[in-house]
């Protein structure tokens, strides 16, 4: 077990640096760093003196070096276009996308979960039919226009929802929740759908095509030839055989949640690091660019490791040794 | 006279297709008496599998089953709803399918599986179920039950999971266990311990057995009775002595006569007795091929970092310095069971494969070092391979099948050319050449295997190795495509290797014989030495553990 | 001695009509009606220009006076709008036809680029296997985890970056192709790596091997067309996918310049006045995106399932 978690480390260490040299390539060569510090009436030799100052003129291992050793303390540089440093912007908006993701998540699985396996084993029903033609609408439209129909109807025509932002939020000194305020929760009832729909069908789809899959299987057509009770076998043999295939490809699609999230926050101006992010890009504001990938890189391996720890656990022909004879 | 445990009257099953109904099983009707042992046999779409998969209810859709009645001991068993139908299947009917790798949760343990199987019909609470499953799998033979009722599938070779499914189906005290097929994955030697292990444990128990099979032998070996099913039908109902050695319908005669037998004597080596000239004629001719000290190694280790440092490092000897010669003209047959390296050896000697040490010379040439090695090998050495739905691409013509070693190779220059020798080609594997425009998908299982022998002979070489030429078809169809290798042979002097693990077939088709065990030769010389007097304690195990029908008394 | 006879030869038209995935076409009423709908849509986007009744970026034909006229009336200045106009006076529904063209062809482009370039890597990694399968592969997992509007808007952010303003507008169209194919290629390659790694130990490709056929022609004439069905799907799932790709960088602003709009740019201009009661400006694009979108999704799911006889 150790010794599988130090290899999958391993490789994760291995895409952080590479994430790592993507964004400070980015960082060091997209746009000029000191044209954006100095200021207009600064002359060639001022500009030169910063250059070396800023260490600008160090070979490209050192500077990578350097740009890897500040990451690791927290240090990304300061946002061209608010003059702060960039840790600072992401640390107060990062709890706000952390909620939106989370909620979301939590309904995306649960929902897309359930609804997989109801379809995969009632094949014929009429529900199953019209919860798949729903999926399939919910695969064609995009998140950006869920959000927009969901505030033209509840937040414009209904005027029951908020349209825009996280309503009124706790600070808990090092985090700024909306959980805690009935705004804050109202606020994110209508974000959390339009983030969770695509999820949802994708997970869904997903149960739905492996479980019927699983239910081909031969040792299916055993445990049936054994006597074993519809709801052993469903909720048992097949469901915990869909589980491993549903667990790696649901961890590789964490990344729709990262631009979906970006998307809603932008729909409903909801102040997370995707919305900054997305400003960022339409100024160019390279360090939060930078620091944003790395970000994503970070959340990617993380969630990745957990995936494989998952897997790990739920899969015995990972966990105990090929086919040893005797013992 | 005693009540059948089993008495089916007109079942049938039909599935309804977009092409119109096909009837898999037309109605058959049979019985099975108290602790007999009922052989089914059949070729492929004889409906043997469907007649068991029907009893037991488990027939999905757009299949659907009819018949008169189907009573187990007494009890109507036919049109019961699925919860009914869920008390009987494991409780009163037990049943092992042919594939253990797959017929196993491979998430769940051996324990948790039998377990829930033993608590699903018998009243034991937990620990009573446990102890009865170690008992279970004891009796099946494997050792060390109360440790290894804790392992997961996977960690099981595949007679031992055979072994795990045995103990499934016995587990709540069957009245019958129908088993499909229950061998037929399995290694020679292995398939003999499991028909025991089954035979035994129900007779020991007074369980009847429905043995559903394609190979005769194994229904010689085990069962009492048997029913010849073609096409969905029953041929012919008889104790197993009667059918194999007084078959009256012709369909049997026919299927009876084709089965090669390991105590049939080759035919040349019968003639050449009748002759006169048993002694070996004196070797005039050099041989053809040479296989000198062939090995081959494979580093199976789980990462470059163990195959660096040699930890966890995984070696194995696949092909272990083996020697043979096979003279022009004639047939050398290499037999063994899985992993014993005989397709590596093909795989080396046809090109594929360099070998890690040793050499296979082919008139004196060696094709894998010598300059020119590999244009000589490419125009003299073929293979025809075992599966024939793999061996042709799906996307090509027939014709274009046939033609690419001549086009590949320069044989034939001109369209023209091309199609009047694929033409030839056709017509000598018995073909109608017009099929040279159809794709392989509109053909059997044997008239693709001849499409394949064509597309060997199209570059004509003069050396073929055969991998397993006819172990994915059926009996009758295996004897034509024997029949017309040797007919080729003689008309275009080939020589074989015969790769089989099939040992009837090797001492019908074989001139001289090697038998492979985990990568070494364990013995090798002319095939009626090998199979009349055989020196090794390997080959003497394999030659014994074979089911034969002419074993039946 | 022949033991075929061959059937009555039949022709290829009546060998497509009796196909079985003709058969499944013929009787899947949802694949007959996407694939009508998909068919409008796309001829009606390529002959834009003989159908629509204005010209959407002439600045001669926008009058300021014909602004925020509804569906199906007249103007003040009595010009007929069916979809109404927008804010400057643009016809909305000769705005969607051309931009629904400029929607297909950023999709088509994209999901080509990615088909190419998956396909390739993958035959590659399938078939060589070792070092390279590793590589290509890791790659793959790390660009589908990084999701394609994500790789976009950073590829958007450089471009702004590195290259002069003036050639932004003009570089915008191929920027987005290259950057929503580039997201969509490790889709493919999964997919024709898994298949040529199955295809390659059938025994039909040693028989190539055997007489000495160059590895690329056994990749190119023997298994890449046993690996193409799937390809297939992908590609009309991937058109689907790569044309809301478009439509989202349009709505959040880079993707194509304002002055060709595609089907994102015009959802984006009408949300502005969605609250103010002009509905229509938004309405009749984001209807033409989803039905364009469905009707590819649709077509593709039924592909996926036809060419999959198991599921049947």
């Amino acid at each position: 077990m150790l010794a599988f978690i130090f290899k999958r480390l391993g490789q994760s260490i291995i895409v952080m640096l590479a994430v790592a040299l993507i964004s400070f390539i980015m960082f060091r060569y997209v746009g000029d760093p000191v044209a954006s510090m100095v200021s207009q009436e600064a002359t060639i030799a001022d500009q030169e003196l910063l250059r070396e100052r800023l260490g600008l003129n160090d070979p490209f291992y050192v500077q990578f070096f350097r740009f890897i050793m500040n990451a690791l303390q927290g240090n990304f540089g300061i946002s061209y276009r608010l003059q702060t440093p960039v840790a600072d912007l992401i640390m107060s908006r990062l709890p706000a996308t952390i909620e939106l993701a989370l909620t979301s998540a939590t309904i995306a699985l649960i929902v897309g979960i359930v609804a997989g396996v109801f379809t995969a084993l009632n094949r014929k029903s009429p529900i199953a039919a019209g919860i798949m033609a729903f999926s399939l609408i919910g695969v064609s439209l995009p998140t950006f226009l869920i959000g927009i129909g969901l505030i033209y109807i509840f937040a414009v025509e209904l005027q029951w929802l908020p349209s825009f932002g996280r309503g009124q939020v706790v600070d808990l000194g090092w985090w700024r929740t909306g959980f805690l305020t009935e705004t804050g929760l109202r606020s994110l009832i209508l974000p959390a759908i339009t983030l969770s729909l695509f999820q949802m069908t994708l997970i869904m789809r997903l149960v739905r095509a492996e479980m019927l899959e699983v239910l081909r299987q031969d040792y299916i057509k055993f445990a049936r030839a054994r006597g074993l009770s519809k709801r052993a076998i469903n909720f048992s043999h097949a469901l915990k055989n869909t589980m491993v295939p549903v667990i790696t490809i649901a961890g590789l699609q964490l990344g729709s949640i990262i631009t979906g999230a970006l998307i809603t926050e932008t729909v409903f101006q909801w102040p997370g690091i995707g919305s900054l992010f997305l400003s960022s890009v339409a100024v160019v504001d390279v360090p939060v660019m930078a620091a944003y990938l790395i970000f994503v890189g970070f959340v990617f391996v993380i969630v990745n490791l957990i995936v494989d720890i998952l897997y790990y656990v739920v899969d015995p022909r990972l966990r105990v040794g090929g086919s040893s004879k005797g013992h | 006279m005693s009540e059948p445990v089993l008495s089916v009257k007109d079942l049938s099953v039909v599935f309804h297709l977009r092409r119109g109904d096909f009837t898999a099983v037309n109605k058959i009707s049979f019985d099975i008496m108290p602790g007999e042992v009922l052989g089914v046999v059949g070729e492929s779409g004889a409906g043997k599998s469907m007649t068991g998969t029907a009893i037991m209810g488990l027939v999905d859709r757009p299949g659907e089953v009819s018949s008169t009645s189907i009573t187990l001991n007494g009890d109507r068993i036919d049109g019961l709803d699925e919860e009914s139908l869920r008390k009987i299947r494991g409780r009163r009917i037990g049943m092992v399918m042919q594939d253990p790798l797959t017929s196993l949760n491979p998430l769940f343990t051996v324990g948790e599986q039998l377990i829930e199987t033993i608590r699903r019909h018998l009243p034991l609470n937990e620990k009573q179920a446990r102890a009865r499953a170690i008992e279970l799998l004891a009796d099946a033979g494997i050792p060390k039950p109360e440790d290894r009722i804790d392992a997961y599938p996977h960690q099981f070779s595949g007679g031992m999971r055979q072994r795990v499914v045995i103990s499934l189906a016995l587990a709540a005290e069957p009245e019958l266990v129908i088993a499909d097929e229950p061998t037929s994955a399995l290694d020679v030697s292995v398939q003999a311990q499991i028909i025991k292990v089954l035979k035994r444990l129900c007779a020991e128990r007074g369980v009847a057995v429905m043995l559903i099979t394609h190979d005769m032998g194994v229904i010689a070996e085990a069962a009492d009775r048997m029913i010849v099913m073609n096409k969905g039908e029953i041929v012919e109902t008889g104790t197993v002595g009667d059918i194999i050695h007084r078959p009256k319908e012709p369909y049997t005669i026919k299927l009876i006569d084709a089965i090669p037998s390991i105590k049939e004597q080759n035919p040349r080596y019968a003639a050449a007795v009748a002759r006169g000239d048993e002694g070996d004629a004196a070797v005039t001719d050099a041989p053809l091929v040479r296989a000198e000290n062939l090995s081959m190694v494979f580093d199976l280790s789980p990462s470059l970092f163990s195959r660096l440092t040699g930890r966890n490092r995984k070696i194995v000897n696949a092909v272990n310095d083996v020697s043979f010669q096979i003279e022009r003209g004639k047939t050398y047959g290499l037999v063994g069971e899985s992993g014993s390296g005989k397709s590596t050896c093909a795989r080396m000697m046809v090109g594929l494969l360099r070998p890690t040490d040793g050499n296979v010379l082919l008139e004196g040439t060696d094709i894998w070092n010598d300059k020119d090695a590999a244009a000589k090998r490419r125009s003299k050495i073929q293979m025809i391979f075992q599966d024939p739905y793999a061996s042709l691409n799906p996307r090509w013509r027939v014709g274009d099948i046939i033609a690419e070693p001549m086009r590949q190779l320069g044989i034939a220059r001109n369209n023209k050319e091309i199609t009047e020798k694929v033409a030839y080609l056709l017509d000598r594997v018995r073909l109608d050449p017009v099929v040279m425009r159809k794709y392989p998908h509109e053909f059997s299982g044997g008239q693709r295997q001849r499409i394949a022998i064509a597309r060997a002979l199209s570059s004509e070489p003069e050396f073929i190795i055969c991998d397993e030429p006819t172990s994915a078809l059926d009996v009758s169809v295996q004897a034509q495509v024997l029949e017309l290798m040797s007919q080729l042979q003689d008309e275009f002097g080939l020589t074989y290797l015969l790769i089989s693990h099939n040992l009837a077939v090797v001492r019908q088709m074989a001139d001289a014989v090697g038998v492979l065990h985990n990568g070494v030769l364990v013995e090798s010389g002319p095939v009626e030495e090998i199979f009349s007097a055989p020196k090794a304690d390997y080959t003497r195990m394999l030659l014994d553990a074979v089911p034969d029908i002419a074993k039946v008394a | 001695m022949t033991d075929i006879t061959p059937s009555a030869p039949k022709g290829r038209f009546a060998k497509i009509i009796d196909s079985d995935i003709f058969f499944s076409y013929r009787t899947s009423p949802v694949a007959i009606v996407s694939s009508i709908v998909a068919a409008i849509l796309v001829l009606a986007a390529i002959f834009a220009p003989w159908i629509a009744p204005y010209d959407p970026f002439s600045p001669r034909t926008l009058n300021l006076m014909n602004g925020f006229t509804p569906p199906m009336s007249e103007s003040m200045l009595g010009a007929f709008f069916i979809f109404g106009s927008d804010h400057q006076g643009r016809d909305v529904f000769s705005a969607i036809l051309y931009g629904s063209r400029v929607s297909l062809l950023v999709g088509v482009s994209a999901v080509m680029f990615a088909m190419i370039l998956g396909v390739s890597l993958g035959l590659i990694a399938g078939f060589r296997g070792g070092l390279t399968d590793t590589v290509i592969m890791r790659i793959a997992d790390i660009q589908l985890s990084f999701p394609s509007i994500l790789i976009a808007l950073l590829i958007f952010g450089i471009a702004r970056g590195i290259l002069p303003p003036a050639q932004q507008e003009n570089m915008a169209i191929f920027v987005l192709i290259f950057a929503i194919g580039l997201s969509d290629w490790a889709q493919f390659a999964r997919t024709v790596r898994g298949s040529t790694m199955v295809e390659r130990q059938k025994d039909y490709v040693s028989a190539a091997r055997i007489i000495g056929v160059k590895p690329i022609f056994i990749l190119i004439r023997h298994i890449l067309p046993n690996v193409l069905g799937p390809v297939l799907v992908i590609g009309t799932i991937g058109l689907a996918l790569a044309i809301i790709a478009e439509a989202t960088l349009s709505f959040l602003g880079v993707g194509v310049p304002p002055t060709r709009p595609s089907l994102g740019t015009l959802i984006r201009i009408g949300q502005q006045f969605l609250f103010s009661g002009e509905w229509w400006i938004l309405f009749f694009p984001a209807i033409t995106l989803v039905l364009l979108a469905l009707s590819v999704n649709l077509l593709g799911d039924w592909l996926r399932d036809a060419l999959n006889p198991r599921l049947r």
